[in-house]
């Protein structure tokens, strides 16, 4: 639990907060704000000073410009599923979760267009678009509980985004407001972006930038055909070498995602069961999707390059049941660890696809040196690993270790080539990290950026950009 | 004036600097940090830069100090098919860039108008990209992370190479279509594909609107394809409309995928060409963009595009124009005087379909600027960004217009 932020904002503000969204949408007693201290992320917590939860347009501008006037900084937050401490708000912040603008305003399946308003929860778009035979693309593993608004700030990827492409690839026009309370249009309805292009910098821009008020994305057609294989290995490296091999050969697969034993026996021992074989050393999920004809050749294709990987068996979902619990297994993988030990870490790094064999190997070495499980459960097509570590902060020492196995963990796939995150963002919880692949000269660059957009630094304060690699805070004037 | 300039370009370019056709002298650095050098200084010295890449797209007919030329950067640092990603220098052709790949069994499925002299420098600052964005997306969708030098000579990396990244802001996009304006893009990591094992191409010709209609029926049937390109009669010469149609994949699919648009078509025949006669005609599309010393292009959505190109015609000309009838995406080359874009422009904003200006003489491109008026708020932080990638205003670029 975090600290109680007894920093009080002044009775004026509440006030007129309230007067903008009506009284009882202003959160201000330490009991009311205390459910708003953490996102997914066990390691951070802060309480904010105050939340407030506007429903429209009008009220996010009217929130925006009052705190521009009273130079209070803020937090926007969505469901509060982030695993990097994004969304966390603490000193004088005020706290503004956009949950309650949550309608579809339009689906227009001749245009495949939707727009959207932040607060819309990712797999209900999916549903709405499905009777028009169109899906949204982007399905990170929190999809039933993640909003839209949150995906666009962190570039939320997933499962199906080997072949899709993440959140910046279908999101094509955004309507902003910036932290002085003025109303910006970014990108036009086909992603020709009408100037340079801000829809692409405002993505993954992790709520600094402004705030996502009206999102319009593009809906590509639901596959006419998928093909799901299961296949298990005896060793991990024959896995993380089958993955290279169908990356190498040229089939996108819709999805590529790998777990290993750790993993596996967690899935299975809960109530996810999806039936995985315990005894394997890893299993590799792949999906084909498309037209018929090329996804037989290719799942004939990608059979081959598993069993000439010593894949043990290869199994394929034959009815849309064993497809959803071929699947249930992987999109729940997190849940089910969360079921081991009180708390979890869920990192997030990436590696050049030919480095998985390598990195698991050394990711498995860090864990034994500090005596910890790390589960796997990741993006294999495209090298977005996420070894996982269950855990109880309670316990300082163990708390330490994790921490410390994470640092070197984070440390092997940089040495390989890789990134720091591959979705979940930096937030508050990597920023350490940042220098460890951006030079000053380009953490500097992201500083100046930032104040482009928010000059006074009151978006999301102290997240993605250390303080110490800003030109004002190195060179003061 | 441009004496002393060229002396003192001499003193700190570390790299050879010529006295160019016009007088102006050209720097021709082989690496970031001698452009950081030399941007620098211009900088400090309020001197006015010119870059320019292979000079077989934009004009290189800017006022200016003195020219930055890329040709002396025009490396493919490293290919990595186990990975499908490499880091190309700003300055290599797309030529270069696919034979070295050709050579990993690998392809960077862009085919931008103008064909494959052009730079790779030139493809990212004017974000043109071809009939293969139909499958493989608008150009930013290959470039995974950049080394830019700024205005005033900083060297700024963004991104990585790696195919998934969302570490800091994604700085690499404002590089991608920002014609120049906020940096000189040095070198790119590229996300590139493995050669398909098959490819198909096949054309049917014939009324706009059969055209148009065919199109239609093969988006509702949604057959697989790599490109859905629609090309006006004086772009390919001839009195007829042609509509190309290319798959790519394995060779079953791409068979079934072929066999589906011949099925699916009504009233017009769609006939299958050779490899050979299959590239002249995709450089055939490419170099028409150059028939003309404007190119435009128009942000519609397939959707919008018949009315798009009716509008074209009854305004314009349909001239030499191109369409993707499933991405989206209108190219016109022609002649049009700068009252044309200007009125055209001002009924596209009411669609919500920005029109811009890819490539044309420098005074053309000052008066109506790239993308002419921009949307509610944007100009601001376009300026904002402008001034802090390039404080000074070194670099010459139309991003804005005069008026
Ligand atoms: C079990 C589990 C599985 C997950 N799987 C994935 C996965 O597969 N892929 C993936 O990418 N992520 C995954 N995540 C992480 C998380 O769900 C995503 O980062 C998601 O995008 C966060 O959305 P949210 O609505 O919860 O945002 P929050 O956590 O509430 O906020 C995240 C950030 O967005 C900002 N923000 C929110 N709304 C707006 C807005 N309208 N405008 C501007 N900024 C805004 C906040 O300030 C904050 O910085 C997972 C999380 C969990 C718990």
């Amino acid at each position: 639990m975090a600290p109680a932020n007894t920093d009080r904002p002044d009775p004026g503000l509440l006030a007129a907060l309230g007067a903008i969204v009506g009284p009882k949408w202003v959160r201000s007693h330490l009991t009311e704000r205390r459910p708003f201290e953490a996102d997914g992320l066990p390691t951070h917590a802060s309480v904010p000073m105050a939340v407030v939860l506007p429903s429209s347009r009008e009220q996010v501008i009217a929130v925006l410009k009052l705190l521009a006037e009273r130079n209070v900084p803020w937090v926007a937050r969505g469901a509060g599923t982030g695993l990097s401490g994004g969304a966390l708000a603490g000193g004088n912040a005020v706290l503004i979760p956009l949950t309650r603008m949550n309608r579809i305003l339009s689906i227009d399946p001749v245009r495949q267009r939707a727009v959207i308003e932040p607060g819309v929860v990712n797999a209900r778009l999916s549903d709405a678009a499905a009777p028009f035979g169109l899906q949204y693309a982007p399905d990170p593993s929190s999809q039933t509980a993640c909003t839209i608004g949150g995906n666009v700030a962190e570039n939320a990827g997933g499962p199906h985004c080997l072949k899709y492409g993440t959140t910046t690839n279908h999101v094509v026009a955004l309507e902003a407001v910036l932290p002085d309370g003025s109303l910006a249009r970014l990108g036009s309805p086909h992603g020709e972006p009408w100037g340079p292009d801000l829809v692409g910098l405002f993505v993954g821009s992790e709520g600094m930038f402004g705030i996502a008020l009206e999102i319009t994305v593009r809906l590509v057609p639901l596959p006419t055909t998928i093909r799901t294989l299961l296949a298990d290995f005896a060793t991990v490296r024959d896995a993380t070498e089958a993955v290279g091999s169908i990356v190498a050969a040229g089939i996108v697969p819709a999805a590529l995602e790998m777990m290993d034993q750790a993993c596996i026996a967690a899935v299975e021992a809960s109530i996810y069961a999806a039936g995985y074989p315990t005894d394997a050393a890893a299993v590799l999920l792949v999906e084909l999707d498309g037209a018929t004809a090329s996804v037989e050749a290719e799942a004939a294709l990608v059979h081959e390059l598993l069993r000439a990987h010593r894949a043990r068996g290869v199994r394929s979902a034959e009815t849309a049941t064993d497809r959803a619990r071929l699947w249930q297994g992987r999109k729940k993988a997190f849940g089910a660890m969360g079921r081991v030990a009180p708390d979890l870490v869920v990192q997030d790094a990436v590696v050049p696809r030919s480095s998985l064999p390598s990195i698991l190997e050394t990711i498995g070495t860090i864990g034994r040196k500090y005596r910890l499980t790390v589960c796997n459960v990741f993006h294999a097509g495209d090298g977005n690993l996420h070894p996982n570590i269950c855990y109880d902060r309670r316990d300082s020492a163990l708390a330490d270790r994790v921490a410390r196995a994470s640092a070197e963990i984070m440390e092997a796939c940089v040495a390989a080539g890789g990134s720091i995150t591959g979705e979940h963002g930096v937030g508050a919880d990597k920023i350490d990290y940042m220098p460890m692949i951006f030079d000053s000269t380009s953490l500097a660059m992201m500083c100046d950026v930032r104040r482009v957009f928010d000059p006074a630094n009151r978006a999301n304060p102290n997240k993605v950009i250390p303080i110490h690699a800003c030109r004002e805070w190195r060179e003061p004037q | 004036m441009s004496v002393s300039i060229l002396e003192s370009l001499r003193s700190i370019a570390k790299s050879a600097v010529i006295s160019g056709p016009d007088g102006v002298p050209v720097v021709r650095p082989d690496s970031a940090e001698a452009i950081a050098a030399v941007l620098g200084h211009a900088s400090e010295q309020g001197w006015r830069a010119r870059v320019e890449g292979r000079g077989s797209w934009m004009p290189t007919d800017a006022p200016a100090d003195f020219v930055i030329r890329t040709g002396g950067l025009d490396r493919v640092v490293s290919v990595a098919p186990a990975d499908l990603v490499a880091t190309v220098q700003a300055g290599a052709t797309l030529e270069t860039i696919d034979q070295s790949l050709a050579a990993h069994r690998c392809w960077l499925p862009i085919d931008p108008p103008g064909g494959d002299s052009r730079s790779l420098g030139s493809v990212l600052a004017t974000a043109t990209a071809g009939p293969l964005r139909h499958r493989f997306g608008p150009v930013k969708d290959h470039v995974l992370g950049t080394t830019v030098v700024t205005g005033d000579g900083r060297i700024v990396k963004a991104g990585g190479i790696v195919v998934k990244n969302v570490a800091g802001y994604d700085l690499t996009k404002i590089q991608i279509g920002g014609f120049g304006a906020f940096g000189v893009v040095v070198e790119a990591n590229l996300r590139v594909r493995a050669v398909p094992a098959a490819r198909a191409l096949v054309v049917a010709t014939g009324t706009l609107d059969l055209l148009l209609d065919q199109a239609r029926l093969l988006r509702e049937a949604a057959i697989d394809l790599a490109s859905l390109e629609l090309c006006s009669p004086t772009l390919l010469g001839g009195d007829r409309w042609t509509l190309i149609v290319q798959a790519t994949g394995t060779a079953p699919g791409v068979a079934a995928e072929i066999d589906r648009v011949r099925s699916v078509a009504s009233g017009a025949s769609f006939e299958g060409l050779g490899p050979g006669q299959a590239s002249r005609l995709n450089r055939a599309v490419a170099q028409a963009a150059l028939d003309g010393p404007v190119s435009l292009r128009a942000g519609v959505l397939a959707a919008g595009t018949p009315d798009l190109v009716d509008t074209l015609g009854e305004t314009i000309g349909h001239r030499r124009l191109s369409a993707s009838l499933g991405a989206g995406g209108v190219r016109w080359v022609g002649n049009p005087t700068e009252a044309h874009v200007r009125a055209l422009r001002h009924r596209f904003a009411e669609r919500e379909v920005p029109l811009t200006l890819e490539r044309a003489p420098w005074a053309f491109r000052r008066a109506v600027g790239h993308f002419g008026a921009f949307r509610e708020g944007v100009r601001p932080i376009a300026a904002r960004l402008r001034s802090t990638f390039d404080p000074k205003h070194v670099l010459v670029s139309a991003i804005e217009a005069t008026e």
